[in-house]
């Protein structure tokens, strides 16, 4: 057994921004004492653009090519796990890194199961143990509210994702060896089948690309209000994000929750009206740089992570706020 | 012909539990129940519930609620039969709150082994305590079946199990062959409340009980892989600038003007 699997995605013919971020979690455990190398194995019905030179931080990439692999795979993800379980019987890595994007939160317990072992789920710090020589990881636990540190125990193959947004991508250029993995036998025995994929296209800006969010959640007690919150956004060239709660209760699609279950993002600005602020809502704010909050309630927990506040109905405060920005941009 | 639907559900501390009651015992790795706080059943866990008794309206089924744990509470872990499930399965044991995924889903697989077979089991998305998304995946993988995750719709059809897997922006529409293990996401729409009756039909049932003998299972098939070295709250530093105004309109408008002064908006 040796080395690190990084599990690297493919996003618009291109290695993407996370299978970097792996990279550099890869890169501080070879800094810690891995040895073994670094693997990048990247899948998709034809990968022929991909080359070592766009993967810094990795000492080879494999490529795994097959029709099957297109786009992530037929449904329940069956085609790469096979494709990853057969590339690890080949090459017997230590570690295997996936990213905890939509992909990887299923491929990679799915792969570890597999292979009999457990794996860690969502972790934002990965660091090698010197005395024992195995991973130890750092992962949010209960929603967010607390930290749990763990070991992998026994001998077996260590199996992490890693929450995306957390390392920065390796810069620089590549200068790894390219190699292809055959996995045309492997991928035959896939069992769920995609039928369609049904994409709910967002009008404006999308969520995860906006630099101004103005979101909203149970404090504002219908649907209505959130014509308001659009409106806002609008002057502001934002986008509007909610809840969970407000979107359960069907006051706005689920496409809109931002959170553990929900969405990531990172604007500069992002303001909550009436929302409280829950740890697992939090958990989808840790890229956003200044989070104001109205809210009634003074003791609401988003106060403590916010570095605005008014403390006040958001009937009021808001059409005051949205009247001002209005008169600033004339 | 009736189909067989197995659901796991799991007992946790409630997730609303405000952050202030929520409190850690570093000395042994685990979270001190807020007082006056009865823990709940996995909130996704009761969508997956939802699931499994929309076929069985729909037709006809048979729905047995499969949980492992320690310390269950009654009246917590029969609520899945008060919705109108048909039976509650459970295996208790003092060594469960130290077990990884791995002991996890050996113990459920023996659980199906004893109770099934199923045509399908069903699961929720994650459980709230640990956040770790993976306990039906590793199902699937031991019992050999394949697995859908996220179901916002969940529809057995001929020899197949038609599911629409919730996505960020969307959904797709998946198909798999049944017996098949699919995890269910709060997109579902809300779990039904237990009605009378069925909380008076509930209250009347017993549960099954397995031990781990009854199981074929020793302690030292479920040592974890993955164990808990710390467990602690992160420390955070409330920074936050309140604006206040002459009223809460002045305070909206001081707002904006705050945000503009430091280029923000
Ligand atoms: C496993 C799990 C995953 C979850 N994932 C997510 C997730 O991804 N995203 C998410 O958001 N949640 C998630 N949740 C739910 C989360 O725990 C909270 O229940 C949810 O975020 C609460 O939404 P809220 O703040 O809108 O509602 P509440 O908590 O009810 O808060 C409403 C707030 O509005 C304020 N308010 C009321 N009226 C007014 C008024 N007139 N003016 C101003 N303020 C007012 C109140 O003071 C209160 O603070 C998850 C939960 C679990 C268990
Ligand atoms: N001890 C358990 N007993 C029964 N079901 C469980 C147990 N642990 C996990 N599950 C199921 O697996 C899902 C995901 O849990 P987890 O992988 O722990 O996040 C839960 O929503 C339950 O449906």
């Amino acid at each position: 057994m040796a080395g690190i699997l990084v599990i690297g995605e493919i996003q618009d013919g291109a290695i993407s921004a996370v299978s970097g971020e792996l990279l550099a979690a890869a890169g501080k455990l070879v800094a810690e004492g891995v040895s073994g190398g670094v693997s990048l194995a990247v899948m998709g019905d034809d990968l022929s653009a991909i080359m070592a030179v766009q993967a810094p931080g990795a000492d080879r990439v494999i490529r795994m090519s097959d029709p099957a692999l297109k786009d992530e795979g037929t449904g329940g993800y069956d085609a790469p796990v096979l494709a990853v379980a057969a590339l690890n019987e080949s090459i017997s890595p230590d570690i295997i890194l996936f990213a905890k994007t939509d992909f990887g939160a299923v491929a990679g317990p799915r792969v570890a199961f597999k292979l009999g072992v457990a794996v860690a789920q969502d972790c934002i710090d990965v660091a090698l143990d010197s005395e024992t020589g195995r991973v130890a990881v750092t992962r949010p636990v209960f929603g967010g509210n607390a930290l749990g540190i763990y070991d992998f125990n026994g001998d077996g193959t260590q199996v992490v994702t890693i929450r995306p947004g957390v390392f920065d991508p390796v810069e620089g250029e590549g200068s790894g060896t390219i190699e292809d993995f055959d996995v045309s036998d492997a991928v035959s025995r896939v069992r769920a089948v995609l039928v369609e994929t049904i994409v709910q296209d967002s009008e404006g800006v999308r969520l995860e690309d906006a630099d101004v969010i103005i979101s909203g959640g149970r404090g504002l007690g219908g649907p209505a209000p959130f014509e308001q919150l659009q409106e806002l956004a609008d002057l502001l060239g934002g986008a509007v994000g909610a809840s969970r709660a407000a979107c359960d209760a069907g006051w706005v699609d689920h496409s809109y929750q931002i959170g553990l279950t929900g969405k990531s993002v990172k604007p500069t600005v992002y303001l909550s009206v009436g929302i409280s602020g829950a740890s697992q809502h939090m958990a989808g704010l840790s890229g956003a740089r200044n989070i104001v909050a109205i809210n009634k309630d003074d003791n609401a927990n988003i106060f403590k992570s916010a570095r605005f506040g008014v403390i006040g109905d958001w009937e009021k405060v808001l059409p005051a706020f949205t009247a001002t920005v209005r008169d600033l941009a004339g | 012909m009736a189909l067989r639907i197995a659901v796991c559900v799991k007992q946790v501390p409630d997730p609303e539990t405000p952050a202030s009651a929520f409190k850690v015992d570093e000395s042994v790795n685990r979270i001190v129940p807020a007082p006056g706080i009865p823990p709940v059943v996995n909130g996704f866990d009761l969508h997956a519930v939802e699931a499994a008794l929309r076929i069985k309206d729909a037709g006809d089924a048979e729905v047995i609620i499969l949980a492992a744990g320690n310390d269950f509470v009654m009246d917590v872990m029969k609520k899945p039969l008060s919705m109108g499930a048909d039976a509650l399965v459970l295996a208790e044991d003092p060594i469960f709150e130290d077990i990884d995924a791995v002991g996890t889903v050996k113990v459920l697989a023996a659980m199906i082994e004893k109770t099934g077979p199923f045509d399908l089991i069903l699961g929720g998305r994650q459980a709230s305590d640990w956040d770790q998304a993976h306990v039906p995946l590793g199902l699937a993988e031991k019992l050999g079946l394949p697995s859908v995750t996220l179901a916002r719709n969940v529809e057995p059809q001929d020899g197949v199990v038609r599911i629409e897997r919730a996505l960020t922006d969307g959904y797709q529409v998946v198909e798999a062959p049944i017996p098949a293990v699919v995890t269910v996401s709060n997109e579902l729409g809300e779990a039904r409340y237990p009605t009378l009756r069925g909380i008076m039909a509930a209250s009347r049932k017993q549960p099954e009980r397995l031990t781990l003998d009854e199981l074929g299972l020793t302690a030292n098939d479920l040592k974890p892989d993955l164990s808990l070295r710390r467990l602690f709250i992160p420390e955070s530093e409330s920074q936050v600038e309140i604006i206040e105004g002459e009223d809460e309109a002045d305070a909206g408008r001081k707002l904006a003007l705050r945000l503009r002064e430091l280029n923000l908006i």
